[in-house]
């Protein structure tokens, strides 16, 4: 126990700064993938064939690749990437890219393609009636998707969401290899100066569930609350 | 774009990926028999051991892979009584310590699988067994098995792409899979573009053929 103990001696206060740092990450990419879900879909369900194959081919290619050789992608190739457009300018010093941001933004691309095929589904599983019954009464096209479209496609779409949100969380302990210190790079810290691997990396473990368990029943308020008149 | 060494890590990334297959095909053939395994024990009525199985697939499931990992391959090796049993000879191997997380969280997802195929089950075709004088044993093995095994197949078609991605983790062990290679080759050459893809080229050619095969079993098996 002393070994979880805050101050200088445990530590306890290190891996509660981890845990939040896990959240902070998670909530991020999970943000950055809804705005990747927000351009995507709508690609998706266009009758462009071009569009279509845009859209198709990042869902197939982020869902076919494993995450941890898309963040190792991010991570060699981030600060490349940024340096180059950088030079276009005129600016040659080296940069170095924020561990949060690489890691969020990687973790937030894959979120972003398990989302669009949620919302796909989602929207695709709508009653063409729905659609057609806005337009008799007269709704504009906002009026139609926000109003009609939106509520119910949210309601068919959170569980499948809380899928993807338990996927993001635990995807984010591969972004400890860029050195991002959330639990799993502060438990292999603490690991390594202590000792004590099995320890610390059993707490990790139940951190992360403690986590899953925490946001389950957070989503199934909102599934009810989404649900009603059902 | 330098096609020169995208050509040149090919071979070396195309023998990775045969012990990223052979790390896949051995954990996916364990981890079918924790599945069945858990899933049987969640089907019985016994409430402890019903708990039991479930307490196993929710901690494998809320876990992240690493984490599993890193406890088996770091963690274990800490207590110094495993160190003096037989069991050493598999446990300081990184190899069997990455199979065996790969086995135990394939095997978790395998039992959900496999125990909602077995309760989608309709009672009429059990009881239709049943009225036909078939032993219950065989009503298990010639009948309930076999329709469990065809419901859950495009679920467990996804979970083995899902594991064949897991198995990228292998390289955090010191394993040189497909993405251990492809590391090694991003950190030596800073190119990471170019190798990113040619490994992920590999991955989705892998990703394609499992859909495919699945797909093919799917129809051969389909009840119509």
């Amino acid at each position: 126990m002393e070994l979880l103990a805050f101050g200088d001696t445990g530590w306890g206060d290190e891996l509660f700064y981890a845990t939040l740092m896990t959240i902070a990450v998670s909530i991020t990419a999970m943000i950055i993938g809804f705005l990747f879900a927000l351009i995507f879909t709508p690609l998706k369900l266009s009758k462009n064939k071009f569009l279509n194959f845009i859209a198709n081919s990042y869902t197939t290619v982020i869902r076919g690749v494993p995450e941890l050789l898309v963040i190792y992608l991010f991570f060699f190739g981030g600060t490349g990437a940024v340096m180059f457009v950088a030079s276009i300018f005129g600016y040659n010093e080296y940069i170095e890219i924020n561990a949060f941001i690489t890691g969020a933004f990687a973790i937030g691309i894959i979120s972003g393609a398990y989302s669009t095929e949620v919302f796909r589904g989602a929207i695709q599983s709508i009653d063409k009636g729905q659609f057609e019954a806005a337009n008799v009464l007269g709704f504009n096209k906002f009026g139609k998707f926000f109003k009609i479209i939106l509520p119910q496609t949210l309601r068919l779409a959170i569980p499948n969401l809380s899928n993807v949100w338990q996927i993001t969380l635990k995807d984010t302990s591969l972004i400890s290899v860029t050195g991002l210190v959330e639990i799993m790079r502060q438990s292999y810290i603490a690991a390594g100066s202590t000792r004590d691997p099995l320890f610390f990396y059993s707490f990790a473990a139940a951190l992360y569930l403690l986590l899953t368990f925490v946001s389950m029943k957070l989503i199934n308020r909102l599934e009810v609350k989404y649900s009603r008149g059902y | 774009m330098d096609l020169e060494l995208m050509i040149n890590s090919f071979p070396k990334l195309l023998s990775a990926a045969v012990i990223t297959l052979k790390l896949l095909s051995v954990s996916l053939i364990i981890g079918l028999l924790i599945g069945l395994f858990f899933a049987i024990l969640r089907l019985n009525k016994n409430i402890f051991i019903n708990r039991f199985a479930y307490g196993y697939s929710y901690v494998f499931r809320g876990t992240p892979l690493l984490v599993q990992i890193f406890i088996i391959y770091f963690g274990l090796g800490q207590i110094e009584y495993l160190r003096s049993t037989v069991l050493w000879v598999i446990l300081k191997e990184p190899y069997w310590c990455a199979i065996i997380a790969f086995a135990l969280n394939t095997g978790a997802y395998t039992s959900e699988i496999l125990r909602s195929a077995f309760q989608t089950i309709k009672p009429g075709i059990i009881e239709a067994g049943k009225s036909l004088g078939i032993s219950n044993k065989v009503i298990f093995y010639k009948i309930q098995i076999p329709i469990a095994i065809r419901q859950s197949l495009p679920a467990y078609g996804n979970e083995i792409i899902l594991m064949m991605k897991g198995t990228s983790l292998a390289s955090t062990v010191t394993i040189m899979d497909l993405t251990g290679v492809a590391k090694y080759i991003i950190s030596t050459t800073f190119k990471p573009i170019e190798v990113f893809i040619v490994a992920g080229g590999i991955y989705l050619f892998m990703t394609f053929i499992i859909h495919n095969v699945i797909k093919f079993l799917e129809k051969k098996y389909s009840f119509n």
